[in-house]
């Protein structure tokens, strides 16, 4: 079939997927349907990892990503009670002098990276370093103060939401 | 099993899916799907850091996606924290309701 392997072919359609899938959570009006997309977006995003053999990060990405964030934001939209109808749009003008900037953007981006050379992905077959045992021992051995330093991160984090969605009391 | 997918088709996925972040970014007013896109965007950049780890046969880009997702995760808890506070104070995430700094 038009002389693609299908790996080809799956990259294709995924691609094809994702760029669709994006532009929907930017083009939709209702908030939730717009994170309905960007979760789409997401599986579309982990297949493409599938594809370069990173079994380990496509599994944390659909956890964190798909699972995690997307519905902490479903959980504020629904808090928040936002539909189509409290939905504000930019003024016609602005939106299109951003579609420009956008345009714009990609061209000077494809313009740019068109004549970078032609290299073809190594063969995956004998890459395993995107398994979870390569990557365990790269994490615990050259990224081992990091790791300890993300963990601090994420307390803070973890204090720092809690403090500010604390409720204050009502003081008259 | 992954043979000839040249690594400028995955610039470009990573460049077209960052530009439609950045559109959205410029062209919504509510705030929670501003910060959306601003997810769509790290997204781009790990598909290209992960595209590079492979092509260099190289775990360290692998090991800071995942740092990265870290990062997002902590920056969505507070962000959405900071938003959910915002509503309450104004009952609107409205981004140009939201412009007494200009003032």
């Amino acid at each position: 079939m038009l002389g693609l392997t299908i790996t080809q072919w799956l990259f294709g359609i995924l691609s094809l997927m994702a760029i669709m899938f994006a532009l929907m959570v930017v083009f939709t009006r209702s908030p939730v349907n717009s994170v309905l997309y960007l979760v789409l977006t997401f599986f579309c995003i982990a297949g493409h990892y599938l594809l370069l053999n990173a079994q380990f990060l496509a599994v944390v990405h659909i956890v964190v990503y798909a699972g995690a964030i997307m519905v902490l934001f479903l959980f504020i939209i629904m808090l928040m009670n936002l539909n189509t109808e409290t939905e504000q749009q930019k003024h016609i003008i602005a939106r299109i002098i951003s579609g420009v900037i956008g345009g714009l953007l990609l061209f000077v981006m494809v313009g740019a990276l068109k004549g970078a050379e032609q290299i073809n992905l190594v063969q995956s077959g004998a890459s395993q370093i995107g398994l979870v045992k390569n990557l365990g021992n790269v994490l615990f051995h050259e990224f081992l103060f990091p790791f300890e330093v993300a963990s601090i991160l994420l307390l803070a984090a973890l204090v720092g939401a809690i403090m500010i969605g604390k409720r204050e009391p009502i003081k008259n | 099993m992954l043979n000839g997918i040249p690594i400028n088709y995955y610039i470009m996925l990573s460049a077209v899916l960052f530009i439609i972040g950045a559109v959205g970014v410029m062209a919504r007013r509510n705030a929670i799907i501003v910060f959306m896109c601003i997810e769509l965007m790290l997204n781009a950049v790990n598909l290209l850091l992960v595209a590079f780890s492979t092509l260099h046969n190289d775990a360290s880009g692998q090991v800071f996606v995942f740092f990265i997702m870290a990062v997002a995760a902590a920056e969505v808890a507070v962000g959405l924290a900071i938003l959910a506070m915002v509503y309450r104070n104004f009952k609107t995430v409205d981004i140009d309701v939201l412009n007494r700094l200009k003032e």
